[in-house]
């Protein structure tokens, strides 16, 4: 289960929906991995306005990984430009400016998109109950007297 | 068939979650065609928007688009393990009665083929506000229409399928699925190869259940009859804003009424 994915989760309980504690969810025991994807800025840009950028943040730091940016970045900075020969041409010839992931990109990818909790748990703050994660799926479901 | 006042969890939990994890890889191996008017929906969806898929099954709904975001959600273990192959989305097991999502946050939600398998009428209402629930509203300050969500059911009038129902038969049956021995699978496959696959939403294998390798599992289903499903949204606080009829289902695209 992908990092970014903590940003759409919460408790499964009622009685927490409407609690601020409920959310984000706190990995607990989690084992991570690193599941490699094709970065993709566009997606990157769109899913930027979308984050509980604080929430997010704060479980980052909870799981030891390297620290987001105090602030969303802008989606202008996910870019860069670069001199570079087109695809093929080694001809040296044909210089031409492309736009490229900027680190800043490629750092938000490895942490939201490629680093996965593998094995672990999610415990709600409010409630205190913890969701399992195995085989790096989460599973929400509430044992009968929960519900 | 189990009276309606014995059906509810525990009815479920036997002949809805119970069926799914066992046929889970057989049942994802017939269903990989997107329906046109879920397709389209999802085809429609600005970039960037971030959905929910609750009842998401094998997943074949999050291959469509792969510029917004969905977090898919599915009762079955075994299917969700399937479903999560498709990037960037994510998937999750969730029940559709206790969703883990923050409520009022998703800009699109879609039900496909879910709100069926719930045995009550208060349950399947409470399916479709659950669902309704993760919507953002509209805000007239800042003159945003809320969320959507499309919801499929399957329905009773159906006259021209193989199974046959029509308006004034029995809305709650059980639906046998029949999972034949993979030798014999693979050799029916390979007989059928070249033939369109059946359009049908519940398309199964049609081998008889006799079949010595093979096994049947029953599954629940309310059928809807014209008119239930928007009834449905009705009471869940949702308001209607298309709705219709497409091979053998009862569809609507539903938002959430102005506070």
């Amino acid at each position: 289960m992908k990092i970014l994915t903590l940003n759409f989760l919460t408790c499964a309980r009622k009685l927490c929906k409407s609690s601020n504690t409920a959310f984000p969810l706190h990995p607990k025991e989690a084992d991570l991995e690193i599941v490699e994807t094709e970065i993709n800025v566009l997606f990157l840009k769109n899913i930027m306005g979308r984050l509980m950028w604080e929430e997010l943040k704060g479980v980052v730091g909870e799981l030891g990984l390297p620290d987001l940016p105090p602030t969303p970045p802008e989606p202008e900075t996910l870019v860069e430009t670069k001199l570079q020969a087109p695809e093929g041409d080694n001809t040296g010839l044909n210089i031409e400016k492309a736009e490229v992931p900027s680190q800043i990109a490629k750092d938000l990818h490895r942490v939201l998109l490629e680093t996965c909790v593998k094995e672990g748990k999610l415990v709600c703050g409010n409630c205190g109950h913890e969701y399992a994660v195995r085989e790096g799926i989460a599973n929400f479901l509430l044992p009968g007297h929960l519900v | 068939m189990a009276k309606s006042e014995n059906r509810g969890e525990e009815y479920e939990a036997e002949h809805v979650h119970s069926v799914y994890e066992q046929i889970a890889f057989h049942f994802s191996s017939t269903r990989y065609k997107p329906w046109p008017i879920v397709e389209r929906f999802l085809q429609e969806l600005p970039d960037g928007s971030v959905c929910v898929d609750v009842g998401c099954g094998n997943g074949k709904y999050l291959a469509v688009n792969p510029r917004v975001f969905i977090v898919g959600s599915d009762r079955s273990t075994n299917l969700v393990k399937i479903a999560t192959r498709h990037e960037p989305h994510a998937c999750v097991v969730a029940d559709n009665l206790s969703l883990p999502h923050p409520p009022r946050s998703f800009d699109f939600a879609i039900s496909i083929a879910v709100i069926h398998h719930l045995s009550t009428p208060s349950r399947r209402i409470e399916a479709v506000r659950a669902v309704l629930e993760l919507l953002k509203p509209p805000s007239s300050a800042a003159n945003l229409s809320g969320g959507k969500a499309l919801i499929y059911v399957w329905a009773l009038e159906q006259k021209d399928s193989r199974r046959g129902w029509d308006e004034g038969h029995e809305q709650d049956v059980m639906v046998p699925w029949v999972m034949k021995s993979n030798e014999k699978a693979k050799k029916e496959k390979a007989q059928k190869k070249g033939k369109e696959e059946d359009q049908s939403l519940e398309q199964e294998e049609t081998a008889s259940s006799d079949h010595p390798d093979s096994k049947t599992f029953l599954r629940y289903y309310h059928l809807y009859r014209k008119g239930e499903l928007e009834h449905d949204v009705g009471e869940a606080g949702g308001e209607v804003l298309e709705s219709g009829y497409e091979k053998d289902n009862w569809w609507v695209i539903a938002t959430v009424k102005g506070s």
